[in-house]
């Protein structure tokens, strides 16, 4: 299967990736690789086949008391971003 | 015998470092002196390290050592010097997960396994090198630099954990902690020459270790010996309230049944592993280790993974799927990299992740992206997750006949730096054998079993049990080590 440029766009619009032509070409290759190999899967007849969605499947699930705990203070939670206003995190205008 | 000049005090073990510290034979300030040492004349050609704490660990072996005058020693491990995939988060010491979207951030907080190793005792040198997100099996996708093979340095040492293989197996460190989510522990061990152990999924927390695949994931130790990987898997493991996907069964003794041996264990070799696309060199290695197991008073018991070839193209498809929505954090606004601020919210989030990942993190979330959008899920990751279940049921009908399974970790021995950066199919297929583990969940490790004919590069023996029953597999693997040895210091040259 061969991914052409626009689907290569359509994804990285998708994954807010802005990539460069170069990108655009190198991946269309290489992704239409990668899928032509997970084809494979094709062969198997999974129709009756339950999906394994908890790797922990069979354990019993460690729960916790629903209790109030301390956490990350507003000025430790802001202490790395790269720009903030007080204790918030600043960011570029949303709506144009 | 004490240990005194630098090498010397380089070349114990974790263990027997632990030791000498108790009988005050020898001092943490003295280990840690000599690891840094030799990280300081070493690690400019080997690129194991992406951050030394020199100061910190003087700090560290201070208190250790002043334990140790008083009789308080915390553990075994109380002053041993060790050292973390940077992938781990250390609260105030840089924590770059190897990518350039990290570049400079001090976490707030200790993942939970590095916050354990500190209170055994242990002293941290500083932050191992690793592929961009853990991605990779060469630790070639560093964003700051490749890490090379302590055995021949034109050669890569494996990946993602190949800083904290090449640190443990060049005398860097002792020891090491690394992740595993398809293979990252056991092929650089296997490449450098090291014991390597993936838990259970579950058996040690991941709390504070930057996410890939979170199905997947799994912390684990880097070590001289097999002693000492169980050492240090018991010094981590066990149930943290802060990882829900961390399981509570308790954590049994893994040092009190390893010297017991292999007689009487069922060892599964599966027929799909032994066939074509080996290397002949780590083929006849794997075959010696298998017949050694004989010698030793296993069984072979010859098993059948029929859907183990499926394993790869299951694996490219799930782990970068959770990957493209574990990786949707990294936006510019809360921590790291922030480009194209002077434009619009979107164009922010695209100008800094454009910036701020390698080729092969894009690679991966555009592959997760492509699989989980609209249209495409059923055919690509429900099928995965189907095909995951095959696989594992695979190893649970083994687990009928035998205790543990071999095979080999790799198809081959550490590859050449720059062969394969191109070919990325290429480069996942060789995960073949280690993958299996992560899909099915099951506990895996890799032991030295000799070295390739052709080359003289470490080959290394990958043994598969039941779930959480990872003593088992130690027991093994220690039983191969008493035959085959553990490999010396490589000369870095």
């Amino acid at each position: 299967m061969s991914l052409s440029l626009e689907e290569v766009r359509r994804i990285a619009a998708l994954a807010r990736l802005r990539l460069s032509p170069e990108e655009e070409e190198r991946f269309a290759g290489q992704l239409s690789a990668i899928l032509d190999h997970v084809r494979l899967l094709e062969e198997l007849d999974v129709a009756a086949v339950e999906p394994m969605t908890h790797a922990l499947a069979g354990e019993a699930p460690a729960l916790r008391a629903d209790l109030e705990r301390p956490g990350l203070s507003a000025e430790v939670a802001v202490a790395a971003a790269p720009e903030r206003a007080g204790t918030h995190f600043k960011v570029p205008r949303v709506l144009e | 015998m004490t240990a005194t000049s630098g090498s010397e005090l380089a070349a114990l073990s974790a263990r027997q470092a632990g030791a000498q510290i108790a009988a005050r034979e020898v001092s943490s300030r003295e280990l840690t002196e000599a690891a840094l040492g030799r990280i300081a004349r070493l690690d400019g050609r080997l690129g194991a390290f992406l951050a030394v704490t020199a100061d910190r660990a003087l700090a560290a072996a201070r208190e250790a050592d002043a334990r140790a005058a008083r009789g308080g020693r915390l553990s075994e491990l109380d002053g041993v010097p060790l050292a973390v995939k940077d992938l781990f988060l250390t609260r105030g010491v840089p924590t770059t997960a190897g990518s350039r979207i990290l570049e400079g951030w001090l976490p707030p907080c200790d993942a939970t396994a590095v916050e354990r190793l500190e209170a055994a005792g242990a002293v941290l040198l500083g932050k191992l090198n690793l592929d961009e997100f853990a991605m990779g099996s060469s630790t070639e996708n560093s964003a700051y630099k490749p890490c090379r093979n302590p055995w021949d340095l034109t050669r890569t040492p494996g990946g993602s954990s190949g800083g904290s293989a090449a640190a443990v197996a060049a005398r860097l460190a002792h020891g090491a902690l690394g992740t595993d989510t398809g293979g990252s522990i056991r092929e650089p061990a296997a490449f450098c020459g090291v014991v390597g152990v993936k838990p259970t999924y579950g058996r040690v927390s991941r709390f504070g270790v930057v996410a890939f695949a979170s199905s997947l994931d799994q912390v684990g130790p880097l070590a001289r010996t097999v002693e000492d990987a169980a050492l240090l898997l018991g010094a981590v493991a066990g149930h943290d309230p802060r990882d829900m996907t961390s399981s509570a069964r308790p954590v049994g003794d893994y040092l009190a049944g390893l010297e017991d041996g292999a007689r009487g264990l069922r060892i599964g070799v599966p027929r799909e592993w032994l066939g074509d696309g080996l290397e002949p060199g780590t083929l006849a290695a794997v075959r010696a280790a298998l017949e050694a197991y004989q010698r030793l008073g296993a069984t072979l018991v010859e098993v059948s993974l029929p859907h183990s070839r499926y394993g790869i193209a299951a694996y490219y498809i799930i782990a970068p799927a959770e990957a493209s929505s574990n990786l949707a954090r990294y936006d510019g606004v809360r921590f790291g990299l922030r480009a194209g601020a002077g434009g619009g919210l979107r164009e922010m989030y695209a100008e800094t992740r454009q910036e701020g990942f390698g080729p092969e993190v894009k690679r991966r979330i555009m592959l997760g992206t492509y699989a989980l959008s609209s249209g495409y899920y059923d055919a690509y990751y429900l099928r995965a997750q189907k095909v995951r279940t095959l696989v594992r049921r695979d190893l649970d009908q083994a687990f009928e006949r035998c205790d543990l399974v071999a095979g080999p970790v790799a198809p081959g021995v550490a590859f050449r730096l720059g062969e394969r950066v191109e070919d990325p199919l290429r480069m996942y297929l060789a995960d073949v054998f280690t993958i299996t583990a992560n899909l099915a969940a099951l506990p895996a490790l890799s032991v030295p079993c000799g070295r390739d004919a052709a080359t003289g590069l470490p080959v290394g023996l990958q043994l598969v049990g039941r779930p959480f029953d990872e003593a088992t597999l130690l027991r093994a693997a220690r039983a191969l080590e008493r035959e085959v040895g553990t490999f010396p210091a490589p000369e870095v040259a």
